[in-house]
Order: structure tokens, then sequence, then C-alpha cells
């Protein structure tokens, strides 16, 4: 048995110990917002967050994150400045890859509230998005970027654990 | 079975019928057949029992909230957003109290797919005389309560307004009693308002499906969860044609916890040859399971074919003057060739290439009270529906297709053959089950675009003046795939070709003699499903078309501009028809004139940089989107890596419905163009696509993408479609600004960098 955080709950799973983070968090607790596309780690479509920091759930056994913290496109609970952006630039196409842009773009943001251009480009290339709307992503990004880091730290998601670093 | 015609679906002769039930307003077409008659005990009873047969039908509730249900599938398009839109601006509603609804199957609704950039084009003007009819009833109903005159009466923002007096869609609907029933002559009388008068049409508006697509709430076929389901996974066989299974050794896969057996799949369909499927009560289980499983097969006959067959197949097909079906036959191509002084000769090819779409395909499927359920998204549910129920036994009625979001369709989802393996794997255990392809198994069973093989040639007279050009174009066939029957003759009524493999060669340059052949190309036809992929026939027809015009124009010293427009004169067939192709190849040429100076062509450019040009005219003659493109590149001449810097494009669609979104599907389609010009393509190896995950395969990401300028020409002709046109020329412009940078035509698709240093010129 391994116990986690998942958005800020504490919750256990009887998973095999090599089951990938990503089926745990879809098929046994039932958030769908993180999707599956590769399964080889690099398309970003299962973008969540360990202790702030994006990973590749798909490829992220669960023995791998005993004791951490997990957060996932719910657990921004549609407050964080960038799901405002994605909906002002009108990014989504499809929208399958558009949850795993959003954890990456977040995290991005929580360790460099300005990125450069090339930052961005560097940092949001390992997610694909096969409607290609990369110009709204990084467009959108900037946007909240330019909001000054005052900003984007106003969202602090709710959490009932001491631990929880979240996307900020 | 239905002709696969984008005419077949719009809704015609039929009469239109608003009635109150259930304490809203309801607004439906008739049944096509007879719909006087078979109303019975008034329009609203009719409504009420669904009597009625629209791919389209809103309603408004008590608060005013008006939903539009659409029978279109949602891949990114914002389908629904566009048809709204119509709908509410000829209605006089309020746009934040819109809403949009994707239904599930039934015959009732009409025949559905959705593709070919057809969707605005086909509902334009049926939405918008359903909306200006509800907006006379609602006028009318309003009229009554205000004790004024309909004619002093009109509809704005929900609200029936008559000097300072008004009453809301909402108190209208709650006053309830409206019996309508609008024929179709009287439905036709009602013209779409004059764009002056608009207030959505055309204006920026956000796209409804967005919000959802941002928190994670939106549902996908993936995202299905039937009451105790069983998780699968198929075992793809090693051909897709003609395998079968010998022998099944699951001893190892026992051991994975909570495996729960495999299925042999026996389809009278013959959709799935040779497959099976893996159970287990989670789905990484069934992932372990089958890599578990040992299959012994007798494989199909195609389980040595390469790409390289493919398209040595089809070189000696184009070779053959007399192979294919005559597409188009103008003048005599064959006395131009034999008397011609000079002549030139290009073969185009390109390389196989995946659908890939982000959410790989997959089906939940429960069979409940003689029904069987199949969940997930499509595009095309009138294809497979029988299908379904072929290979299940069953009849048609006994078959719902419950309609979710896609993750991304680009043509994959308008084939449902995935439906077939979950629903056979669910009938042969008797539980729900959810099959979900791994990345490597939907790429190994996509319908990859064919590899394709174009033959060009071009002939001079004693006056240097161009005689006329022959186009042979070998691939895979979609259409002789999935409806045969559908296919149209070719001009000599020697046979039949898929058009959706030609368009594009058929274009509006205007050229005395002009031959198309188009050639299927068998042993594509039986190595793999030739699948539709985003911009379809266009998509690579156009590649040989723009690279060839531009070829001549060098060839001629012509700069590829002027050499253009001197064809695109708009006489005879090229003159259009009005409305929807009204101007003819006059509007080819405003969009040709106008990029010219939106992308200063003809600057003087730093050495090793260049700028190309093509144009397009898609996705099909009668349903053309007119565009350009001006592709800005720098090649590196040691290594032949093409940077793309700039791609300009300009786009005449007539009439845009929805803006943004038309930016954004153009933004995406031309990305797409540029992703299959240098970033994409696999090869078949072995019976098979080589390339199966993105460790080998490489669509375009973010730090490849170049600075986009992209515009609409602002008229208000009727609109046409936009989700594929912008695709098509910018690989062939592409190729044009390599050969202006550095001298190398590259006739290969994808354009890779060693193909680029083979054609430097010494």
């Amino acid at each position: 048995m391994i116990e986690f955080s998942l958005n800020g709950k504490k919750i256990r799973t009887d998973a095999e110990a090599d089951t990938p983070l990503l089926w745990v968090i879809r098929d046994e607790f039932g958030l769908k917002g993180t999707k599956f596309g590769c399964g080889i780690a690099m398309c970003g479509a299962c973008t969540v967050h360990l202790n702030g920091s994006p990973v590749r759930s798909c490829s992220l056994p669960i023995n791998a994150i005993a004791n951490t913290d997990i957060r996932t496109i719910e657990g921004l609970e549609n407050q964080h400045p960038l799901q405002k952006a994605w909906v002002e630039h009108q990014v989504p196409q499809c929208g399958y890859c558009q949850s795993g842009q959003i954890m990456q773009a977040a995290a991005l943001l929580a360790n460099n509230a300005n990125p450069s251009e090339d930052e961005i480009e560097t940092y949001m290339s390992g997610n694909l998005c096969r409607c290609m709307t990369y110009v709204r992503i990084k467009e959108a990004i900037k946007d909240v970027a330019m909001q000054s880091d005052s900003v984007v730290q106003i969202y602090k998601p709710k959490t009932t654990t001491q631990s929880t670093q979240g996307v900020v | 079975m239905t002709r696969l015609s984008k005419d077949t679906f719009v809704p015609s002769r039929r009469s239109f019928l608003i009635g109150s039930v259930g304490g809203g307003l309801m607004m439906a077409f008739a049944p096509a057949i007879n719909a006087l008659e078979v109303v019975s005990g008034g329009v609203a009873k009719q409504l009420s029992d669904k009597l009625f047969s629209p791919t389209v039908w809103f309603e408004i509730n008590i608060n005013g909230q008006i939903l539009v249900n659409i029978a279109r599938a949602e891949m990114g398009q914002h389908v629904g957003t566009a048809i709204a839109l119509i709908v509410a601006d000829e209605l006089g509603a309020d746009w934040n109290k819109v809403e949009i609804k994707h239904v599930d199957t039934d015959p009732k609704w009409g025949y559905m797919v959705t593709g070919g950039s057809w969707s605005v084009f086909q509902t334009y003007v049926p939405m918008s005389q359903a909306g200006a009819a509800g907006r006379t009833a609602l006028i009318d109903a309003g009229a009554k309560l205000l004790g004024v005159n309909p004619r002093d009466c009109k509809a704005e923002n929900s609200m029936i307004v008559a000097g300072n007096q008004s009453v809301s869609f909402a108190d209208i609907v709650k006053n309830g009693n409206i019996d309508r029933i609008f024929s179709a002559d009287e439905l036709a009388e009602f013209k779409p308002k004059s764009p002056a008068n608009r207030q959505l049409i055309s204006k920026p508006s956000k796209a409804l499906d967005i919000p959802a697509k941002t928190n994670g709430s939106a549902k996908y076929g993936i995202d299905v969860e039937l009451d105790n389901m069983v998780y699968a996974r198929p075992v793809i066989p090693p051909t897709r044609h003609g395998s079968s299974v010998r022998r099944v050794d699951d001893s190892a896969a026992k051991s994975v916890k909570g495996y729960q057996g495999y299925q042999i799949l026996k389809d009278p369909s013959d959709t799935v040859q040779g497959w099976v499927t893996v159970l287990a009560d989670s789905y990484y289980g069934a992932i372990k399971a089958a890599n578990a499983l040992q299959v012994e097969y007798d494989v199909g006959e195609t389980a040595n074919v390469s790409e390289q067959d493919i398209i040595a197949a089809g070189e000696a097909l184009v070779e053959d003057k007399r192979s294919g079906t005559l597409v188009v036959e103008e003048g005599d191509i064959t006395k131009v060739a034999e008397t011609a002084k000079t002549a030139l000769e290009s073969v185009y090819r390109t390389s196989s290439v995946l659908h890939f779409t982000l959410e790989p395909v997959n089906a939940a499927v429960e069979i409940k009270d003689g029904i069987c359920h199949v969940h997930c998204g499509n595009q095309w549910q009138s294809l497979f529906l029988p299908v379904v129920a072929k290979a299940m036994g069953m009849n048609q009625d006994k078959i719902i297709i419950h309609q979710y979001y896609l993750g991304g369709g680009f043509g994959r989802r308008l084939m449902g053959d995935y439906m077939i393996p979950a629903a056979l794997t669910a009938q042969a255990i008797g539980k729900p089950v959810k099959l979900v392809f791994t990345r490597e198994d939907d790429t190994r069973f996509d319908c990859v675009r064919s590899p394709s093989v174009q033959q060009m040639n071009a002939y001079w007279g004693d006056d240097e003046q161009l005689l006329g050009i022959e186009h042979g174009a070998a691939a895979g066939w979609p259409t002789l795939a999935v409806a045969p029957s559908s296919m149209p003759e070719g001009v000599d009524k020697k046979g039949t070709y898929d058009p959706f493999a030609i368009s594009g060669a058929n274009h509006w340059y205007t050229l005395a003699n002009h031959r198309v052949r188009a050639i299927n190309n068998p042993l594509a036809q039986k190595t793999f499903v030739p699948g539709y992929l985003r911009a379809v026939g266009p998509g690579w027809t156009g590649w040989a078309v723009e690279s060839f015009m531009d070829e001549i124009a060098h060839k001629q010293g012509v700069d590829p501009i002027d050499f253009r427009l001197s064809l695109l004169d708009a006489s005879g067939k090229n003159a259009g028809t009005s409305p929807v192709s009204v101007g003819g190849a006059r509007r080819l040429a405003k969009v040709l004139t106008d990029i010219r100076e939106r992308a200063n062509w003809g600057r003087k450019l730093p050495k090793n940089q260049g700028l190309g040009v093509a144009i397009a005219a898609g996705q099909e003659r009668d349903m053309p989107t007119w565009g350009a493109c001006i592709a800005h590149v720098e090649v590196d001449p040691e290594t032949g890596t093409v940077k793309v810097h700039k791609l300009t494009g300009l786009l005449d669609c007539g009439t845009v419905v929805h803006p943004d979104g038309a930016l954004a599907q153009t933004e995406g389609s031309m990305l797409w163009g540029l992703s299959l010009a240098l970033f994409e393509g696999t090869a078949f190896e072995q019976g098979q696509v080589k390339d199966t995950n993105l460790n080998t395969y490489s669509p375009l990401r973010m730090n490849n993408i170049p600075e986009l300028d992209i515009s609409f020409v602002q008229n208000t002709e009727f609109p046409t479609g936009l989700g594929e046109p912008g695709l098509i020329a910018v690989a062939p412009a592409i190729a044009n600004a390599i050969f202006n940078a550095v001298g190398a035509r590259v006739r290969d698709l994808p354009i890779r960098p060693e193909t680029v240093l083979a054609a430097m010129p010494s």
C-alpha cells in the first residue's frame, strides 16, 4: 500500500507497485483531466506536479511517489491565472493536451515568473499539441508572466496538509 | 449506401416546426418525407413525440436558456460554436444564454459525418432560415403579449422589443401555446440577415467548448466509465488484412494481477482479422498481460511489404500513360505531347503520414436490453454504425453511438474501425468493455495517408508557349476502402475514382490542354486501409501541382507569381458559379496579388535565404477556399537543414462566421502544413509502419514554430470551409522557397536535409 497526497488530500492505493501514477489518478481516483497520450513520457499530456515539479505520470511508477504531494489539473481548482489566460486567448482546440500544457506552464511560472521567449519554448517543447495551438499557448503564458509575479502568486490552492507546495 | 457528397447532408425541402413542449419551446426541421402528413395532434405533439428529423435543432427553456443540439463532432474546430452563432444571430439571441450539446446517433437525425471542412458551408443557409423562423414565431407571440403589431417588433438580446416595451424570450416561452409550422417554401423565403444587421456572425465571440478544456472537465471517449466494465487492450496482428490466429499462449499473462483472460475475435464485418483482445480489471493490467501474451499467426500476404515497394508500384503506374481514371480531359494532351518542341517531366513523392491523434483510439461498449451502446468520439457515425451492426449480428436500429469530445480527429476518426473490437469483446464476455489502444497499438492500426507518386509533364510549342500539362497521381484510395459505391465515374466513363484522392489536381489554372489521371495503387490498398488525413487529396496533390508550376515558371524565366496570375484568367470553367465559387479564379488571383504585397515579395534577402509561393483552392472545386502562402526559409548549405522563418497566409473563405475560430483553424492547419513538410513521415516496413511512437516520429514542437502572418479577405460571400485549406500551400511554398534560396529542387515529402543536400547545384 502506498500513501501520497493528491490535490492536498492524503490518500492510499493498493495498486501494484509498478503501476504508472497516471492510471491510479484516472481510474482509481476518477480524476480524468490528466490524459494518456504516448505512454513513454514524450508528449506531456499526462503532466502532473510532484512536490511542485512537473512529471510525466504515464511513466512514473506508484512506488516512486510514496509520501509525496501530487497535484493534477483538477487541483488548480479553475483558479490559476493560466486557466483564465487559456480562455482569454482561446487556446484549446481539441483540448486533449491542454491539461498537460497548463501544468507544465504552471511549473514554469512558479520557478521563473518572467521567462524569456526562448525559456518558454525550451520549457514547453516537451509538450506536444497535435492541433498545433503553440502560438496561443506561448501568448497565454507571456500574458500571465507580464501580469507580474504578484498576480501569479495570488493563487494559493486549498490544502489539507502542511507540506503541499502546489504550483506557486 | 448514401453517396458521399457534401450536398447529401443539407436538409432540403423540409418544413420547420416550432412548438411549446414540456414547459420549453422547441424548434426543429420536420422529417424529410411527407412532412405535413405525419403531423398529428399539432406541431407541439409531434415535437414532444420526437417526430422530427433535423441535423440540428434547438430549444429555449423557461429561463431563456437556448440549447442548440449539434450532430457534428467537436474535435477542436469549435463547430458547435459556429453553428450556434448562425442560429443565434438570426434568432436575435443573447449569446450568453446559448449552450450547445453534441448528440448521440439516432436514425431520425439524418446522416452524421464531420469532415471535408463542410460543416459551416452546409449549415449556413438552413441554420439561418431555422433561426429566422424561430425569430418570427417569437415576434408573433411577443407582439400578442405586448398588444402590438408584430411588424413593429424586433428581436434582440433575447428580447422582443417594440418601441420602449419589451418582453423576454423567457417570458414568451413561459406563456406557452406556440404551435407553428413553416413550410419548406416559407422557410426558403428567409434570406440570411444582411451583414450590416448581424449581431454575432463575424463578430468576436468565445468558443463554447473552451472553458471545459482548461480545467480537466471536458469528457473524451477515453474518459468514459461504465458500471462493471472490464478493461481491454488489443493485440494487433502483423498485417492489416488476412492474418489469422493460430495459437495463443497466455501462461505468462496469468501472473499479471487482475488478468481476466483473452478473446480471439470473430468479426463477420471483416474489419479486424486475426485479432486478440486481452482483458484485465485495470488498464495497466491489460497492457502488461498483452505484452506477456504469445500469439502465433498465419500471416497475411502483405507481411513483407515495404514503403519502397509501394512507391515503386506507384512509379510504374504513373509511367504507364494508360493507367487510372480520367478526371480532367481538356484539349488533346496526347497530340500535344507528340508535337511539343520542349517538355519537362517531374515526379513527386510523399511518404506515409500518421494521424497521431493525441487521444489514442478507444471505445467503451455495453449491451443492455438488446441495445448495443458504443461510447467514443467519432466523425462519421453513419459510416460505421452499419458495420458495428454487421459485426455484432444485430439490426442497425439496435446500435447507438454516444458522442464525446474527440481528442483529435484530423480524419482518423472518420473511420470507426476501433469500435469493432470493443463491441465484439463486450459481446463475447457478456460484460461492458472499455478497449483502449496504447499509442503503439493506435499507430499500427492507423489508416495512414497513403504514400503517393505523381508524375507531371509540361509541353511547350515552337513559340515557347506552354501548351498543356498532364498529371498522373497514384496512391491508396480511402473511399475505395470504406465507401466504394459512392465513387463517381471518370470523364471518359471508363471507371470510377476516389475524388478525395485527386481533388486539387483539378485546379483553377486555365490550360488549353490538361489531363488528370487518378490512379489507384493496389499494393497500398491491400497493405493498409488508406485514410483521410487533414486536407485529404489537396494535401498531397497540391505538393505536385504547386511545385511543378514553380518549376515551369523558372524554366520559362518568369516570376512565379506573374506566371500563376497569367493562368488565373477566370475564363470558361474557371469563372466560378454563384454563390459558392462566385468570382472563380479571379478571387484566387486577388489573394495572390494581395499576398505578394503583404509578404514583400521580390525583396533582396541574405545569402541562403529565399521566399517561395504556392496557392490552393481546397477542399474541392465546388467548395473552394481561396488561399495563398509565402514561406521565408533559410537553408544551411553544409547540412541541408531548412529553417522556416516566416509563413504568410492569406485566405478568402467568404463570410468569416467565427473570426477567432477561423484564425485558430488556420494557425493549426498552416503549422500542420509545416509539420508535414519538414517533420513528419514514416515508412512501411514488413507490412506495417515503422514509427509507432514519439521516440522516432516527431511532429512539430513549439521550438520550431516560425512567425505566422495570417489574414482573411474581408467580404460577405458565401462561407466555405477552413479546417483544412490552410495546410495545402505550405509544403510547396517551402519547397519553392528552398529552390529560391539555394537552387535545390526537392520533390519528396517530407523534405529531409539529405534530400536538400543531394539536390544542391554543384
